[in-house]
């Protein structure tokens, strides 16, 4: 390509170590991550635009999008708001065994996620600790001059509420740990500075406390999403799998394999790989913005 | 409303360090007070503790004669500037200058446009015109500084509080913002005070004074007050340099060793005692009655002044003298000195 003769390589430091990290960075790259998702694709596109149309639009494909999507979205936005205020009681209080609940934090990083999926499933279970508890809880309610009608059956286990369950699980320590360096880094003097100046608590909260935390929030929420919408090991068990109500799209891409549907398999996973990655793009260009407009104090 | 602060036997500790013991002081409406000491003195701990951002374990502040135990933070109206400034970096100059306002509640709040007007005065006020729509990381640290000190202001403060305004910055800046302050003040009138550990700033710029040593008050006093007059030994050496000569003191005069060097004292006991003479207080002079013979061992010179060192014999430190301009003593030479106005503290 001859337009593109104005690029020129980011100017290297005077200091050696630029084309030794460049060469690492893009074999390892390029091995791990571009191959196999270029070959994704290549075989996603053997399957040809009818068989590719007639996947992508099942009905079956697109509940379980929706289903990893909205669930991943949901368990997100829960962690973003239980994690924060996590974070925030671990950086903020000193009390007895906080470095117990600060190291189990990342338990849901070390744990195989499949016995995650069985304790949660054992405990939701109608019959379970928690299950049998929450079964008396059912409602449902009609919302007036609608036929829209929400409720809760009291069931967790083997309903698309066990699949978030099982999401917010793990997912909560990505948004814990990105949050807590930065509050930490808080000075105490900002929010002094809000208190003499009149604020009341929740206006310093909002205003003075949230917003240099937001850009880490946000990274956080995209972690526990991106790893949500991926999660396989821990939904399969407290999901119950019924097809068009709670089987998830890792699930059925697994289940496209086994019936040796490799280009269906292939199809459904680029969909996946399409809308995270345009997501998460998204996030990444919001935050670059808020980055070059407060700069680091 | 004759006093606007009053400090009334304050103390307080941290842990099992007392950081006040007992201190008192009375600031004047419109006074500029500086307290000054050396780190750990408990200088920034008054300051807080005046803002209410610490509680004292004993004493109180009174406000006029409102005692601020009663007061919240809001209705204490201090307008506090923060060491690193504290300036809300995710907010705009304006915006972080119209938070006191817009923190007011509901009915006490000026409406846009007014608010929008005084952040306008303010930033006239500290010489920052049309910046309304930068960020703190665009700004530099004396800037920074004057945006904090226009969002204290804003609030319309009863007492200016600022902890180590010119901490930060580097020294041309701190010397223009120094008198920028000290005009700023008696244009605008606001009762402060400041904490430094720098002397030359607080003598500088403070009406007044206060010298805090390990939790408790020294002196205070007018700049000429506590430099001319010291009232404890430890004033003496913090401020400025001194040279320190152990003493007896019998009748009317103070004895080195066997021999006279001061003389005309009125009210003493008598005995042991420290005599603190500034090197601008030591003169070469011929052999005369009441002088210090030693030996030039070091000459200097520090921008006008000159200075010698000269060791005395039964003293371990050489004493340093400033030189009167037709005085050129060389090195190795013997002089005698004249003490010709020294501090005498009896020895503890």
């Amino acid at each position: 390509m001859t337009t593109t003769a104005s690029f020129r390589w980011r100017e290297p430091s005077i200091l050696p170590g630029f084309g030794l990290a460049m060469g690492i960075t893009v074999t390892a790259l390029s091995l791990i991550v571009l191959i196999p998702l270029a070959g994704l694709f290549v075989k996603a596109a053997s399957a040809g635009p009818a068989d590719i149309w007639a996947v992508a639009t099942s009905p079956r494909t697109l509940a379980a999008l929706r289903l990893s999507f909205l669930g991943a979205l949901f368990a997100a936005l829960v962690n973003t708001v239980f994690g924060l205020i996590l974070a925030w009681v671990l950086v903020r209080y000193d009390f007895p065994g906080r470095r117990l609940i600060d190291a189990a934090v990342d338990l849901p990083f070390a744990l195989p996620t499949a016995v995650a999926g069985i304790s949660l499933a054992a405990i939701y279970a109608p019959n379970g600790w928690v299950g049998s508890w929450l079964a008396p809880l059912a409602f449902r309610f009609t919302i007036p001059f609608t036929d829209v009608s929400i409720g809760f059956d009291g069931k967790v286990a083997y309903t698309p509420l066990g699949v978030m369950v099982a999401l917010i699980f793990i997912g909560l320590p990505f948004v814990v740990r990105t949050v807590q360096p930065v509050l930490e880094e808080l000075q105490s003097d900002v929010e002094e500075a809000a208190a003499l100046l009149g604020a009341n608590r929740l206006r310093t909260v909002f205003r003075v406390i949230l917003p240099p935390v937001l850009p880490a929030l946000l990274t956080g929420f995209v972690l526990a999403f991106a790893r949500a919408v991926g999660e396989y090991g821990s939904v399969i068990f407290i999901a119950g799998n019924i097809p068009m109500v709670s089987e998830i799209a890792p699930l059925l891409i697994v289940i496209r394999l086994e019936q040796f549907d490799y280009a269906g398999a292939a199809v459904m996973a680029t969909m996946m790989l399409l809308i995270s990655f345009a997501l998460i793009l998204a996030v990444n260009l919001v935050q670059a913005r808020a980055r070059r407009r407060f700069g680091d104090v | 409303m004759s006093v606007a602060v009053t400090i009334e036997a304050i103390e307080k500790r941290f842990e099992n360090f007392p950081a006040l013991r007992g201190v008192s002081l009375d600031i004047q409406p419109g006074e500029l007070v500086a307290l000054l000491g050396p780190s750990g003195s408990g200088k920034t701990t008054l300051l807080r503790l005046i803002a209410g951002l610490e509680e004292a374990d004993r004493g109180r502040v009174l406000f006029g004669d409102i005692d601020t135990r009663a007061l919240s933070l809001r209705d204490r109206r201090i307008g506090f500037v923060f060491q690193q400034y504290a300036l809300f970096k995710t907010m705009n100059v304006a915006d972080n200058i119209a938070f006191g306002l817009r923190s007011r509640p509901r009915e006490e709040r000026p409406i846009a446009s007014e608010i929008s007007k005084r952040v306008k005065g303010l930033l006239e006020l500290v010489q920052l015109p049309g910046l309304e729509k930068r960020y703190p990381s665009q700004l530099s640290g004396g800037q920074r500084q004057r945006v904090a000190l226009a969002r204290a202001l804003a609030i319309e403060p009863r007492v200016l509080l600022l902890d180590e305004p010119f901490g930060a910055l580097d020294a041309k800046v701190r010397k223009d913002l120094r008198a920028w302050l000290r005009e700023l003040h008696g244009r605008v009138g606001h009762t402060t005070v400041f904490v430094t550990h720098d002397q030359e700033e607080a003598l500088e710029l403070a009406d007044r004074v206060a010298i805090l040593n390990a939790g408790k008050i020294e002196q205070v006093g007018s700049a000429d007050d506590v430099y001319d007059h010291p009232a404890t030994p430890f004033v003496c050496e913090f401020l400025g340099e001194v040279n320190k000569l152990p003493v007896k003191v019998v009748g009317s005069q103070a004895f080195f060793g066997d021999r006279p060097v001061l003389g005309g004292l009125s009210q003493n006991q008598g005995g042991p005692a420290s005599l603190y003479v500034r090197p601008q207080h030591l003169r070469i002079v011929d052999e005369t009655p009441l002088a210090l013979p030693g030996t030039v061992e070091h000459l200097r010179r520090n921008g006008p002044l000159r200075r010698a060192e000269v060791a005395v014999e039964g003293l371990k430190k050489r004493l340093d003298v400033d030189l009167a301009s037709q005085v050129a003593p060389a090195i190795g030479e013997r002089v005698r000195l004249r003490i010709t106005h020294g501090n005498l503290f009896a020895a503890a």
